[in-house]
């Protein structure tokens, strides 16, 4: 759990860190704390997983890879774990989620595949099914990006 | 649009921002170039929207909130009124059309199960869209947002 600082911390965090000299101090002055105190705390929540990245976040169609698949595979559940793994390790893989079944909907892993054309996405498509040995799948094509944006947590 | 340095630039704050108290200074000293100049092109990256956040990605489970993705089956000549619909609500975050009879994908995040409940009733009920699926994850093998501009 975030205690009351840690989430003043995540509600600064989250507008960006600030493109000044002292981008800790800044924030540290907005909080009534030390820098020191600012950068120890950040240096935690990464420990704890709770800030995954510290970096920047790209929009990678400006990058030319402009292709994204979702696929969606079914897989036997014993053998999500293996599969899971062996999915993930695949460069074109950026996301790869086991996911709940739904009525009508036996697909249960997820992986977001990016390249510059839809062909090399149906082609690390075919590439990973061999690799892992699931047959029953479908590339789901994104035709429109109509919403992106980044959570804003903490907010009243 | 994106000269050499701005690459070089992107490629290294992708993977690691220094957590230090002269993060830029860093990051200039490591490309070769002045602070104002690594301050001025980020600056410019951010105004570009080539550069969607800058510092602490987070994870929302461990953050405490919790999330679902939806698919939705929106007929073609309601895609645009039901977007707004969905796309009203600050816990989506992303919503992708897709080339497949459920061709509305978008994901959900909320401060607490009800509060995500609560959302998604809202929408369908708003949209009275009905074929619907609710996919929540149970297990990330792999997030990685990194893309290799060399």
């Amino acid at each position: 759990m975030l205690n009351k600082l840690d989430r003043a911390l995540v509600r600064e965090l989250q507008e960006g860190l600030p493109l000044v000299k002292r981008p800790f101090l800044a924030i540290a002055q907005k909080l009534g704390m030390s820098e020191a105190e600012v950068l120890a705390r950040v240096r935690e929540l990464i420990e704890r997983g709770v800030i995954r990245r510290f970096g920047a976040a790209v929009r990678h169609q400006d990058l030319g890879y402009v292709a994204n698949a979702m696929v969606v595979w079914r897989v036997p559940d014993e053998r999500v774990p293996e599969v899971g793994r062996i999915m993930a390790s695949f460069p074109e893989v950026t996301h790869c989620y086991e996911r709940a079944r739904a009525p009508g909907w036996p697909y249960n892993l997820y992986v977001v595949l990016h390249g510059r054309t839809e062909e090399q996405c149906r082609e690390a498509a075919a590439r990973i099914a061999e690799a892992a040995g699931v047959s029953d799948y479908q590339l789901l094509f994104s035709t429109a990006e109509l919403k992106k944006s980044s959570m804003k947590y903490f907010l009243k | 649009m994106l000269d050499e340095l701005d690459r070089r630039l992107l490629n290294l704050v992708q993977t690691r921002l220094p957590v230090a108290p002269e993060p830029y200074r860093e990051l200039a000293q490591e490309l070769g170039v002045a602070e104002e100049e690594v301050i001025g092109r980020l600056r410019r990256l951010i105004e570009a929207k080539i550069i969607r956040r800058l510092g602490a990605i987070f994870d929302s489970r461990k953050v405490g909130y919790v999330g679902t993705l939806c698919a939705f089956k929106v007929p073609a000549e309601r895609v645009a009124e039901v977007a707004a619909e969905v796309n009203r609500h600050p816990g989506v975050t992303h919503n992708y059309l897709r080339d497949h009879e459920y061709n509305m994908w978008f994901t959900i995040l909320a401060g607490s199960e009800a509060g995500l409940n609560e959302t998604l009733r809202e929408i369908k009920e708003r949209t009275g869209i009905n074929e619907c699926l609710v996919l929540p994850a149970v297990n990330i093998f792999k997030i990685r947002v990194n893309f290799d501009l060399a």
